[in-house]
C-alpha cells in the first residue's frame, strides 16, 4: 500500500534566520537532517532544532494541518510545513536544497515567526467576524436546510494559518486590501442563515475600496491554502450574493464593472477592452461612454490610456471595433450564457458539496 | 500590574467557555495562553459532542454509557451534571453560531460514537473542535471590551498568598521575554493535558502538562493520574489522529487475516466499544502475531465500506490526513492504525464546580479531574467535559469574586522565576541537550506506561524518570535571546512534564487492578472490594510523590461486570 515506511535519507534544508536582538541582517542557514521522505518539512526542522540549534525560531503545534501555527514559505510557495513532504519539497527546489522562509505580507519578528496581530488578526476583527443572531432565538437548534451548514463548512475549515495572506498579490500592492482570509471568513457569515446582516455585511464589504472588489482573481490564495477553503471562490461568492442576491451597487463601481464585463463578452465573445470602463461608469450599453461620469474617467485614464498606445496595447482602430470571433464560437458563447442564465439556482463551487474532480468518474473496479 | 477578578490560564475550549462566562456574570476577565488562542489543542478534536438531544434518548441514558465507560471509577455526581446540563449546552453553541451538520429535516444531525447506547453524537464534519474553538473565538473578539487577551504569553508559577490562597500567577510575554505578575482574585487552570510525555502521542507539542505540574507544585492534589488513553486508531506511520467518527459511520478493523476481530472482545458493540476495550484487543491481536504492516504492529482500519460520498462529506479530515501523511487513500484501501497515547483522564482534582481544595484555583477541561471519565472516557464527552466544567468554574469563580478585595501580590516568585530562566540559559554546555531528555522520557513511557502494564515495567519506568529528573537538572539549551525564546520554554516545559510522568507511573504501580485504561497483565481482574477508589498523588518536595485515597461516588448506578 503506502510508500509510508520508505528509509530515512539526508535532507537539506536551507533555513532563513533572523535575530531582532542582534542587529544584524537576515541570512540563510543549512542543516542536513535524516528522515523519511514523506515525513514534513516541519518534522526536518524540528529535528534540527532539537540536534543542532535549539534556537531557531518557528511557531508548531499539531504537526498535522489543524492548528495552523506553522505557515511558511517553502522554495518560494506559501503553505504549512507540517502538510509539505520532505521528497516534494525536494522536487521543488532549485538547487537540491528546501529552502525555507517566514511568510510574505507580514512583518518577520524572529526567523521563521511572523506578526500576524498586526496583519492577518486585524483583517479578520475588520469583518465583523461573529454571528448576529437571526431574532428570536429558537429554543432548540435553528432549522436550517442541510446543505448550508455543509456550504460554510468550506469557510469554516480554515484554519487562520495566514498561507494566503502571505501570498496575496492585491495585498501586496493594497496593504488595506480585507484580503483572502478575512473575506472568506465573511461569507462564513454571509452564506450561513442564521445571520441576521447579510445585507449589510455585503453592503459595508462591497462598499469598502479595500473590499470585496479589490481582489484581482489571481488564483494565489487558492493555490496557498492547504486547506481547500479557496478564498478566492468565497470572494466571489459574496460578490454574487452582493450583485445577484442584494442587487448592491457600490460606489467603487464593482457592481457596473461586473456587469459591463459579463454584457461585453456575451454580446461579443471576447471582451471589448475599450468599451468596458466607459461602460463600468457610464452606463451598459453602448451609449454609456458618452454620460458624464464616463467622460470624467476617461479623462482621469488618459496618461494609462496614451502609454498603452505608444506601447501598442491597443490601437485606434482595434479599440474602435470589437474583437471578431467565428460565427459558431460566438454561438457557442451564447449558448454557455443561456445554459447559466436559464438555471434555477446558482451552482456553487464547493469543495464539501461537490467534492473531488475525479469523484465523477467511477471507481476502478 | 494587571489584575483581574477572574484570570483564565489556556484558551482552548475550557478557557474560552470560562472566560465567557465569568464576563456574562459581570467579573473583569483575562484570558492568558502560551499559543495563539486558536492553536489550542482543542482545535483538533474531529468526531463531535455528546449530548442526549434527540427526544428518544434521556440523559440519564448518556451517564449511564458514561459511568460504565468509565469501568465505574468515574464520580456519579460529576456524570450526572455533565449530561444533564449538555443538551443545553450543544444548543447554546449552535446559537453562538457552531455550524453543527444537520439532518434532512435540518435539525442537528447525531452520529454514532464508541461505547454510546444511540446515537447522540453533534458533529460539524469531522472537525468539531476546530470549528467550536474558531466560534468561541469569535465570541471572545466580540467579548474584547470585557476580556482581556495575553495570547503567547507562558505562564511560570502560580502565586499563593500566606493564607494558602491562590492570588496570581507569574507569566512571561513570550514576543518580549518580559516577566509579569497578574494578580487575581481567581485563576481558572484550563491549560490543556500532558501528551507530550508520551512518544508517539496524538496530542500537539503544546500538550505538556503545564497547568498539571504548577498546581501540583503549590500543593493541590492529582488524580486518575495512572489513567491513561490510548486511542484505538492513531496512524502507524507517526501517531496522528484518525477520528473514532470513522468507525462511527460504519468502519471495520481487519487483522492480518481479514478478520474483523472485534467479535472475540466485543460481539454487541463491535468496533464501537469503548476505547479502552478497543485498544486492547488491537494490541493482543498485534502481540499474538496477528497484526499487519511492519512488524506486524498494525492493525487496518476499513474505511471502504463506507460509503464514499459520505465519507468525503463526513470525514474529510481524515482523507487528507490519510493522502497527506500515509500516502493512502481511505475510500479505496484499509489504512494502517495503532493504539496510541491520547488522553489523560486524570489531572487536578476538583469538585463539581471547577474548584480545587486550594482556594482561589480552579481547574477545567485536560488539566482537571473532576472526575467524569474515571478509568476511561467515551469519545465525544471530553468536548463536553470542556465546555460544561469550563463555564461552570467561571460561573463560580466570577461569583466568588465579588466583594472580594483585589489581592496584592509582591515581585517574590516573579524574581525567583526571572532568575531560574537567567540560569537555564546561562547552563553550561556539560549534560544532555533538553530535546534528548524529553524524547528519552516519551519513548519509555510508551514502552512501559502503555495499554498493558506490569510492576517491574512500572518500576523500570519509575526509576527512569527519577534519573530523567535529575538530569534535567543540568540540561542546556542553545538560544540565548529573549525573543521568542522556545528554547528555555521547552526546558521549563520538559520539568513539568516530568512531575505528570512521576505521578502517573506511581500511580500505575500503586492500582493493583485492572480497570479502564489501566490493565496490570499480573492483576488481571478489576477488584472493587480494594479498588473502587481515586488515588491521588500529592507533591512531597523532591522526594518521591505521596499516595492516598478519595472514594468514588456513586449515586444510581452500582459496579457491574462492564461488557460491550
Amino acid at each position: 500500500m503506502a510508500e509510508a515506511h520508505k528509509p530515512p535519507q539526508d535532507f537539506t534544508l536551507r533555513l532563513r534566520r533572523y535575530d531582532p536582538e542582534s542587529g544584524d541582517a537576515p541570512f540563510w542557514e543549512e542543516h542536513t537532517i535524516q528522515l523519511g521522505p514523506h515525513r514534513s518539512v516541519l518534522e526536518g526542522i524540528l529535528q534540527a532544532k532539537a540536534r543542532f540549534d535549539g534556537s531557531i525560531g518557528i511557531r508548531c503545534s499539531c504537526r498535522a494541518a489543524i492548528c495552523g501555527s506553522c505557515g511558511v514559505r517553502i522554495n518560494g510557495q506559501p503553505g504549512l510545513a507540517c502538510h509539505t513532504h520532505l521528497d516534494k519539497a525536494l522536487a521543488a527546489s532549485r538547487d537540491g536544497v528546501i529552502e525555507v522562509e517566514p511568510m510574505g505580507n507580514m512583518p518577520v519578528i524572529k526567523d521563521l515567526i511572523v506578526d500576524m496581530d498586526a496583519v492577518h488578526w486585524k483583517k479578520i476583527q475588520r469583518v465583523t467576524p461573529w454571528l448576529i443572531n437571526k431574532e428570536p432565538i429558537p429554543e432548540r437548534e435553528y432549522i436550517v436546510p442541510r446543505e448550508s451548514m455543509i456550504d460554510v463548512t468550506q469557510s469554516m475549515a480554515c484554519i487562520q494559518c495566514g498561507a494566503c495572506v502571505s501570498d496575496c498579490l492585491s495585498m501586496e500592492v493594497d496593504p488595506l486590501f480585507v484580503g483572502p482570509a478575512a473575506l472568506a471568513k465573511a461569507y462564513r457569515f454571509v452564506g450561513d442563515p442564521r445571520d441576521a446582516q447579510q445585507f449589510e455585511r455585503l453592503k459595508d464589504l462591497a462598499e469598502d475600496p479595500h473590499g470585496i472588489f479589490d481582489c484581482t482573481h489571481c488564483f494565489k490564495c487558492i493555490e496557498a491554502c492547504p486547506k481547500g477553503v479557496a478564498p478566492m471562490s468565497q470572494i466571489m461568492r459574496l460578490r454574487r450574493r452582493a450583485t445577484g442576491d442584494h442587487h448592491i451597487v457600490d460606489r467603487n463601481n464593482g457592481e457596473r464593472h461586473e456587469a459591463a464585463f459579463v454584457g461585453l463578452v456575451k454580446d461579443h465573445g471576447l471582451l471589448w477592452e475599450a468599451e468596458l470602463l466607459p461602460r463600468s461608469y457610464g452606463g451598459n450599453n453602448f451609449f454609456g461612454k458618452f454620460a458624464p461620469p464616463s467622460a470624467l474617467e476617461l479623462i482621469d485614464s488618459l496618461p494609462v490610456i496614451t502609454k498603452a498606445l505608444l506601447r501598442r496595447k491597443v490601437t485606434p482602430m482595434g479599440a474602435l471595433k470589437p474583437h471578431k470571433l467565428p460565427k459558431d464560437d460566438l454561438k457557442q458563447v451564447k449558448r454557455i450564457y443561456d445554459t447559466v442564465e436559464g438555471r434555477d439556482e446558482r451552482i456553487e463551487l464547493n469543495l464539501y458539496i461537490s467534492g473531488y474532480d475525479e469523484d465523477v468518474e467511477e471507481a476502478p473496479a | 500590574m494587571p489584575a483581574h477578578d477572574v484570570l483564565i490560564i489556556g484558551a482552548g475550549l475550557a478557557g474560552q467557555r470560562a472566560a465567557l462566562a465569568a464576563a456574562d456574570a459581570g467579573a473583569s476577565v483575562a484570558l492568558l495562553s502560551k499559543v495563539h488562542p486558536v492553536r489550542s489543542h482543542s482545535v483538533a478534536a474531529a468526531g463531535g459532542i455528546n449530548a442526549a438531544i434527540n427526544p428518544a434518548d434521556d440523559w440519564r441514558s448518556h451517564a449511564f454509557d458514561t459511568v460504565k465507560g468509565s469501568d465505574f471509577l468515574g464520580d456519579q455526581d460529576a456524570i450526572e451534571i455533565m449530561c444533564s446540563e449538555a443538551p443545553g449546552e450543544v444548543m447554546h453553541l449552535e446559537h453562538i453560531g457552531v455550524t453543527f451538520h444537520r439532518n434532512e429535516s435540518g435539525e442537528l444531525d447525531l452520529r454514532a460514537f464508541g461505547g454510546a447506547s444511540m446515537n447522540r453524537t453533534a458533529y460539524v464534519a469531522d472537525i468539531t473542535g476546530q470549528a467550536m474553538l474558531h466560534v468561541l473565538y469569535e465570541q471572545i473578539l466580540k467579548y474584547s471590551d470585557r476580556i482581556d487577551r495575553y495570547e503567547e504569553w507562558f505562564v511560570t508559577s502560580l502565586v499563593l498568598d500566606d493564607d494558602g490562597g491562590c492570588v496570581g500567577v507569574v507569566a512571561r510575554d513570550i514576543r518580549s521575554g518580559r516577566m509579569e505578575t497578574f494578580a487575581a482574585k481567581n485563576v481558572i487552570l484550563a491549560s490543556g493535558g500532558a501528551g507530550q510525555c508520551y512518544k508517539p502521542t496524538t496530542n500537539a507539542l503544546i500538550c505538556t502538562g503545564d497547568g498539571i505540574a504548577q498546581a501540583y507544585r503549590v500543593g493541590a492534589p492529582l488524580m486518575d493520574m495512572e489513567m491513561i488513553q490510548y486511542h484505538p486508531t492513531t496512524l502507524a506511520e507517526n501517531g496522528f489522529l484518525i477520528t473514532e467518527g470513522a468507525r462511527g459511520e460504519g468502519a471495520h478493523l481487519l487483522n492480518a487475516d481479514g478478520e474483523r476481530f472485534m467479535e472475540k472482545y466485543a460481539p454487541n458493540k463491535m468496533e464501537l466499544a469503548s476505547r479502552d476495550v478497543v485498544s486492547r484487543a488491537e494490541q493482543t491481536e498485534i502481540n499474538e502475531g496477528r497484526g499487519v504492516g511492519e512488524g506486524g504492529g498494525g492493525i487496518y482500519l476499513d474505511i471502504t465500506v463506507v460509503d464514499r460520498k459520505r465519507v468525503l462529506e463526513a470525514l474529510r479530515e481524515i482523507v487528507n490526513i490519510g493522502r497527506d501523511f500515509a500516502g493512502t487513500d481511505i475510500t479505496r484501501e484499509p489504512i494502517e492504525i495503532r493504539p496510541g497515547q491520547h488522553y489523560i483522564m486524570g489531572g487536578v482534582k476538583t469538585d463539581i464546580n471547577g474548584a480545587t481544595p486550594i482556594p482561589g484555583l480552579y481547574a477545567a477541561g485536560e488539566v482537571a479531574c473532576v472526575s467524569v471519565h474515571g478509568g476511561n472516557r467515551l469519545g465525544a464527552n471530553s468536548l463536553l467535559d470542556t465546555l460544561i466544567f469550563g463555564r461552570r468554574s467561571g460561573e463560580h469563580a466570577a461569583a466568588r469574586a465579588t466583594g472580594m478585595a483585589m489581592p496584592s501580590l509582591g515581585d517574590d516568585q516573579l524574581r525567583r522565576d526571572a532568575t531560574e530562566i537567567d540560569d537555564i540559559i546561562g547552563r553550561e554546555r556539560t549534560g544532555r541537550r533538553v530535546s534528548e531528555i524529553k524524547e528519552e522520557l516519551g519513548v519509555e513511557m510508551n514502552r512501559n506506561v502503555a495499554v498493558f502494564r506490569d510492576e517491574a515495567g512500572l518500576r523500570n519506568a519509575h526509576e527512569i524518570v527519577r534519573r530523567l529528573k535529575e538530569e534535567a537538572k543540568s540540561a542546556y539549551i542553545d538560544d540565548r535571546g529573549t525573543v521568542f525564546n522556545q528554547d528555555v520554554l521547552g526546558a521549563l516545559e520538559l520539568s513539568f512534564m516530568l512531575d505528570c510522568a512521576e505521578a502517573t507511573v506511581v500511580a500505575a504501580i500503586e492500582r493493583k487492578e485492572s480497570r479502564g485504561a489501566q490493565f496490570r497483565t499480573d492483576y488481571p481482574e478489576r477488584n472493587d472490594e480494594v479498588w473502587l477508589k481515586h488515588i491521588d498523588i500529592g507533591r512531597n518536595g523532591d522526594d518521591v510523590p505521596e499516595v492516598s485515597y478519595s472514594p468514588v461516588t456513586i449515586t444510581q448506578w452500582q459496579p457491574e461486570e462492564r461488557k460491550y
